[in-house]
């Protein structure tokens, strides 16, 4: 099938793993990412693929660390909540080198918080997603279409590295219905996976999958070891989208639903004269640096536009060099940006002509 | 000319449109002199529903029941004891938004014995083939069954509202045609209407049967 089908951004994460090989889906229902969860429900059983709502979160990433071992494609999913329960498991993920994808479909917080949109999760994707010194690629999708794009990436790109790729996306593209595309066959690239545990049939050495490594020598080796790693991810994976920038004076860094608000806001600038533009990391890690320094050695000034109190703003800050001011302008707690609400501070930047902050 | 029974019950597979008709129907009973009330029974989708429409209702006329935390931050399946009267009020018409599949049928189970003794409804089947999981009559078909175990009812006739969202043009309408009409052999259910965005009324008119325009209740990003 390469019709167009109407989707919720939740569905098409679910079709496009199981399109990519994902047959093994461990999870917990939580708004807004229930319906990955209820799409795996119906359709597993039905592909001979595995669909299991564990207890708890805890307990789904860990079933996650441990179909990863045996080398075959598993997904979790939850929303913000369910995923400081995983961050446990992600550390165990990372220092195991194995490869998974995680779904993060985020909600406003911190707690329990509320049930609809947010992006404040960003520094716990990107920085601190548990304990120990480890990274996951970071996928922030801002359509239905990237949802499922996305998530057949974050699957090669998880195998490629041995590493976690996680799908950040918030409650508005969990919950949004638009036309998508899918590939029949979404998985296009199979890597070898001697490291798994799939059974010696008594012909080569136990592989052996353990995250407890006594000897600080040995540890530190692994640790230098994975940072080489990860610095080839940074130089090969970054991914961005500019818009308009051929010009700009301003920069709006923005990801996700706020870029897509960002978007309308920037057009409605243009009628007004005012040049701005818009850098859309796709990949949060590795951070798209490199259009960043450029456009700061180009623009007056950037404004990070984010669903959270400034989180996304230290990046563009760090990224920029703090060569230019960096403005924020946000809403949270499940509120979301309008174009009007963007535009308004896009004149206010504007007026103060680049001034600094 | 389309008619109507005292309670219409609009059910389907998640995401086929139901509460968007549901909110267009009740405007068309209210327009055409009735005292109309909607109730959403939803529990499923905490996320998009009638209650969204609150502010509309209220300047149509139109009196709503819906759990008081529909729409709010509080993710609880409750359902209001005013839904009661919605079944009981004979004086009113009733629109019932009944939530997704058969897990959002299931809470309609507790107000069938009244609805099906007074006789005086209609229970739509709504239709999308352009849904993944509901691409031909086989699978709409096999969701259907699974609803009328589930609210322990039968639908009455079909809604088509096939559509692609903002990629909807009439050759798409036109193309799920085939896949109503094929529905409704496989089940001996009439199509009751085809709903579609009224700004593709006109060109579709003199094309499809009892064609039903649609104002779109959906947030824009």
């Amino acid at each position: 099938m390469s019709e167009k089908v109407l989707m919720k951004g939740n569905e098409a994460i679910a079709e496009a793993a199981i399109r990519s090989g994902c047959r093994y889906y461990l999870g917990y229902p939580i708004t807004p990412q229930t319906e990955v969860a209820a799409y795996m429900a119906k359709k597993m059983p039905k592909i001979g693929g595995v669909f299991m709502q564990a207890e708890s979160e805890i307990s789904a990433v860990n079933m996650v660390y441990g179909v990863a071992a045996t080398g075959k494609r598993c997904m979790t999913s939850s929303s913000s909540p369910g995923i400081s329960l995983k961050c446990e498991g992600l550390s165990y993920l990372a220092a195991c080198d194995l490869p998974s994808v995680v779904v993060n479909v985020q909600r406003g917080g911190p707690g329990l918080g509320g049930i609809q949109p947010s992006q404040s999760d960003y520094f716990q994707a990107t920085k601190g997603s548990g304990h120990g010194d480890f990274r996951m690629i970071v996928l922030a999708p801002s359509s239905v279409q990237e949802m499922a794009d996305l998530t057949s990436l974050a699957f090669d790109l998880a195998d490629k590295y041995r590493m976690t790729s996680m799908v950040l996306a918030d409650g508005t593209i969990g919950q949004m219905m638009e036309p998508v595309e899918l590939k029949d066959d979404m998985h296009e690239t199979h890597y070898d996976k001697p490291w798994a545990c799939t059974g010696t049939k008594m012909e080569r050495e136990h592989n052996i999958i353990n995250s407890l490594i006594l000897k600080p020598e040995i540890l530190e080796q692994l640790n230098l070891d994975r940072y080489e790693k990860y610095k080839v991810v940074e130089e090969n994976e970054p991914r961005y989208e500019e818009f308009m920038m051929e010009d700009a004076d301003i920069c709006i860094v923005a990801f996700g639903i706020a870029s897509r608000v960002s978007k309308s806001a920037i057009v409605e600038a243009r009628k007004q004269g005012i040049k701005v533009g818009l850098i859309r990391p796709i990949t949060l890690w590795p951070f798209p640096e490199e259009p960043i320094r450029i456009a700061a050695d180009k623009v007056k000034s950037f404004i990070s536009v984010e669903l959270s109190m400034g989180q996304l703003i230290y990046d563009v800050k760090l990224a920029s060099q703090c060569k230019k001011p960096v403005y924020l302008c946000s809403r949270v707690g499940g509120m979301i940006t309008s174009p009007d609400y963007v535009l308004k501070k896009i004149i206010e930047v504007n007026n103060l002509g680049g001034a600094s902050v | 000319m389309l008619e109507s029974k005292r309670i219409t019950l609009l059910a389907g597979h998640y995401g086929s449109g139901k509460t968007n008709i549901a909110v267009n129907w009740a405007k068309f009973l209210k327009d055409s002199g009735k005292s109309v009330t909607v109730a959403d029974l939803d529990i499923v989708n905490p996320y998009f529903r009638t209650k969204d429409s609150e502010a509309d209702f209220k300047e149509w006329g139109i009196k709503l029941i819906a759990s008081p935390y529909a729409s709010s931050n509080v993710d609880l399946p409750s359902l209001p004891q005013d839904f009661y009267a919605v079944v009981d009020d004979r004086s009113s018409y009733a629109v019932i938004d009944v939530g997704g599949d058969d897990r959002g049928a299931y809470a309609l189970g507790r107000y069938v014995d009244r609805i099906l003794h007074e006789n005086n409804y209609e229970l739509l089947l709504v239709v999308n083939k352009y849904r993944p999981l509901t691409p031909d009559c086989k699978s709409t078909v096999e969701i259907m069954h699974e609803i009328e175990n589930a609210c322990r009812m039968k639908f009455t006739s079909i809604v088509n509202n096939s559509n692609l969202g903002c990629e909807t043009d009439a050759q798409i309408v036109l193309d799920s045609v085939d896949y109503a009409n094929e529905i409704a052999a496989m089940t001996g259910l009439s199509i009751k209407m085809t709903t579609v965005e009224s700004n593709l009324f006109n060109e579709l008119n003199d094309k499809i049967n009892n064609l039903f325009p649609l104002h779109l209740q959906s947030k824009i990003f």
